[in-house]
């Protein structure tokens, strides 16, 4: 029989309301569309001022990390919460890869050579992300290490790494271990990508020195570990981008006027985004379960973080794609922010995992094999 | 005022097991003596059942008396009294009509139905026709027209109705709210067969029916308002029940599909997976309403509940029957029988995608609940219609 269902706490406390205000305040005033826009245009859309007061000031890179480390101690849940503001705002901000990925890595190893780099991670002061591609799935095996050609000089190349060019350090998955080495010692060769507010890079290392952080067994299970709270916290982004692109669209379908009538007033219209707020209220209690899961190292979080990514990708999807055909030719202009909304959407759909990835594992957590 | 904690509540559930032991009760002495220990609906006030407790600590009382092995009043029976009649009796009836039919209804000794669906008036519910006229000496009403698709007609002793008081008035200010004796001369109730083989809704001819003034619910030409209690708490009955993980639709595909590999197919893996994160989803959704309403903080999401427990159940019993294979082809038993209620349980794959049909379409279609999510949760303008301000005798049919 499948995994009986842990207890669940859905709702938002009030610790977690008033993290989620001061976070929508900050982007609400420093983060707009246009802002966000203009950066992306200049092919380097991080924002390092806001990412210090979001980092430092609000402390939000630091709610995954012990208090003892220098961090919040806080847990999946209020993280949750920072990812859903940071979707609604498609923020240019390394908070997924350094504050999540990087940092869940690091706390998974647990080696005293980490601690000085996670306290780093905790106040801001460093950004630092795992040369992995953003595809990589949990679950997935890993993909083949870069290789220690002894005494530390690691060589190999590693691509589609998600804001490597915004890194101080660069966790990088080598044969003999995890080693932290300074972005500068790396090569890094932007691509162009399809989600412009998280860039992509190829990391080509040729004998570079890096600091090891743990053996080669440790580094696979922490890399894995950090990858399914990756997954499961990307639901909340995916979750807050949705219902920004639902409340900007039935904003705009009552304004607009055709045919002598509010264009929002066709029942067309009216019955689709009735179903894409049923998706969003079901998405909102998917990632939600992850968070709550993933926090509580609930039994069942696996199978719940692998039914969030399969769900809530599809919706964050659906709801940008449909924000773009509601806002007509609007929708379709570089002007009108929805194709950024789109674009991480689309990307996001395929970062640590795909719907059709995660859905093969729950067929494995809840045995319904495949013929 | 009675303190209504938990611990309260439990105190008073061990008093009513000591003094009534399950084991030793009748069924209905049992479920009375339930009823007037206020620990029926812990949230209606006291002496009908209640305690006007929170109505989130029901499901301690409900837990503590399955454990002891207590009857059910057989929810599933009575869903029409429990989910509809009671609570629109509750916040318009007299005190005489609280007393009188609360009790027997809670207790499953009366069963109720709802005659609202006309054949000309079914999503249009304010268009009804049947006819309610005032007789000049007693004050009674006389009731003449027809009713369609009433479930557990055939089962009911009472029934709550609308019924048409005034066609010179727009067609939601001239309607009457009343509760019908199903037993009166002049009630007369026909199965009506459906899809599924079996009638577990009726045709429902009233001619002449006598009904007493002391059986109208609200005003004169208030029935309107009265009915909009009724179909509020039709819908939202849905959302707050707890189900386990893979419970409901899923269960019995997924053992199917365990226990039977030589029906698997990669393009059935696919879907079956597909519904069953859905059905997952929905399981955490419903769970996460029934949080906010213990947390008294209700969300609109309730609005959504029937809509995607209605998709879902179509689409995952349509999966079952194509799992099935050549089975598929087959159904259990096409006998015409007058069931008490829906048995999603008991029968087989085919009744199941049968029956699943009638979950968008009975208690308001789905496309009537997505004009209302449309509408009251996202704000977006109501249809424009011009039947608002026309007399009834006056409209189009
Ligand atoms: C199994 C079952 C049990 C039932 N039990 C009862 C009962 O106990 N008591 C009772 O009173 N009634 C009962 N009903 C009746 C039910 O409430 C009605 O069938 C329902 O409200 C729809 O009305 P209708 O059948 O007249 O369909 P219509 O209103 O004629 O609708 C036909 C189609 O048009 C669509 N439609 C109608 N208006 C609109 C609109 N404005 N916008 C978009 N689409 C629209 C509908 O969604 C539907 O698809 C039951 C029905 C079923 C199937």
């Amino acid at each position: 029989m499948t995994i009986a269902a842990a207890p669940t706490d859905l709702l938002y406390s009030g610790t977690e309301e008033e993290l989620r205000s001061a976070v929508r305040a900050l982007l609400t005033d420093r983060c707009d569309a246009k802002g966000v826009l203009d950066r992306a245009e200049t092919g380097r859309p991080h924002d390092p001022a806001l990412w210090s007061t979001l980092a430092a000031r609000i402390g939000a890179a630091g709610l995954l990390v012990p208090e003892k480390l220098g961090g919040q101690g806080a847990s999946h849940r209020e993280a949750a919460v920072v990812l859903e503001e940071l979707g609604r705002a498609v923020a240019p901000v390394p908070y997924l890869t350094s504050s999540v990925l990087a940092t869940e890595i690091l706390l998974g190893c647990d080696t005293a050579e980490s601690a000085p780099l996670l306290r780093e991670l905790a106040s801001g002061s460093t950004v630092c992300v795992p040369a992995v591609p953003l595809t990589l799935a949990p679950g997935a095996p890993l993909p083949a290490p870069v290789r220690d050609l002894g005494g530390g000089a690691l060589t190999g190349t590693v691509t589609s790494v998600a804001d490597a060019v915004a890194a101080d350090v660069l966790l990088v998955l080598a044969d003999t271990g995890l080693y932290a080495v300074p972005a500068a010692a790396a090569r890094l060769t932007p691509r162009v990508p399809l989600d412009l507010t998280r860039p992509l890079a190829t990391v080509t290392l040729e004998a570079a020195a890096g600091t090891r952080l743990a053996d080669a067994g440790t580094a696979r299970a922490a890399v894995a570990g950090a990858l399914l709270s990756g997954a499961g916290l990307l639901a909340s982004e995916q979750l807050g981008l949705a219902e920004w692109c639902l409340t900007e669209t039935v904003g705009h379908v009552r304004g607009r006027h055709q045919f002598n009538r509010p264009v929002g007033s066709f029942q067309a219209l009216k019955h689709r985004l009735a179903r894409l707020w049923l998706d969003v209220a079901s998405a909102r209690a998917a990632a939600r379960a992850a968070a709550d899961a993933l926090a509580a190292e609930a039994p069942d979080a696996p199978l719940t973080v692998a039914v969030a990514q399969a769900y809530c990708s599809g919706v964050a999807v659906r709801a940008a794609e449909e924000c773009v055909q509601l806002h007509g030719g609007i929708g379709m202009t570089w002007e009108h922010p929805a194709h950024l909304y789109l674009k991480r959407a689309k990307a996001d759909s395929l970062a640590l995992g795909t719907a059709g990835h995660h859905r093969g594992l729950v067929a494995d957590f809840a045995e319904l094999p495949a013929p | 005022m009675t303190a209504t904690t938990a611990e309260h509540l439990l105190a008073r559930v061990r008093d009513l097991l000591a003094a009534h032991p399950p084991a030793d009760t009748d069924r209905t002495a049992f479920l009375r003596a339930r009823f007037d220990a206020g620990l029926a609906w812990v949230h209606y006030p006291e002496g009908l059942g209640g305690l006007g407790a929170p109505r989130s600590l029901q499901a301690v009382v409900d837990a503590e008396l399955e454990a002891a092995g207590a009857p059910d009043n057989d929810p599933r029976r009575i869903g029409i009294g429990l989910g509809m009649a009671a609570p629109t009796i509750l916040a318009y009836g007299t005190d005489e009509q609280k007393q009188r039919f609360l009790r027997p209804l809670w207790v499953g000794e009366e069963v109720w139905c709802q005659l609202f669906s006309e054949p000309g008036a079914g999503s249009d519910l304010a268009a009804l026709g049947t006819r309610a006229v005032r007789e000049s000496g007693s004050g009674d009403w006389i009731v003449d027209g027809q009713k369609v698709w009433t479930s557990s007609a055939h089962t009911a002793r009472w029934a709550i109705l609308i019924a048409r008081t005034d066609p010179g008035l727009p067609k939601h200010q001239g309607i009457t709210y009343f509760l019908c004796d199903m037993h009166a001369p002049g009630v007369e109730v026909r199965p009506l067969r459906q899809i599924t083989g079996e009638a577990e809704f009726n045709e429902v001819f009233l001619t002449g029916v006598r009904i007493p003034d002391s059986h109208r619910l609200g005003a004169v030409g208030e029935g309107w308002a009265v009915a909009r209690t009724t179909l509020m708490n039709e819908r939202v009955s849905i959302g707050g029940m707890r189900i386990p993980r893979e419970g409901g639709m899923i269960a019995p595909v997924a053992a199917a599909w365990r226990d039977r590999p030589e029906l698997r197919t990669h393009a059935l893996h696919q879907r079956l997976l597909e519904l069953w994160v859905e059905a997952e989803v929905a399981r955490l959704t419903g769970e996460r309403l029934r949080q906010q309403l213990v947390a008294g903080q209700p969300g609109p999401e309730g609005s959504g509940m029937k809509l995607t427990f209605a998709r879902l159940n179509q689409e995952i019993s349509g999966l079952e029957v194509e799992l099935l294979a050549e089975e598929g082809l087959l159904y259990d038993d096409w006998t015409m029988r007058r069931p008490d209620g829906v048995d999603f349980t008991g029968r087989e794959a085919g009744y199941r995608y049968l029956r699943a049909k009638g979950n968008s379409i009975e208690g308001g279609t789905s496309e009537i609940l997505l004009n209302i999510v449309a509408e009251r949760v996202l704000g977006l303008p109501p249809e424009p219609r011009d039947d608002k301000d026309l007399a009834w005798k006056d409209l189009s049919r």
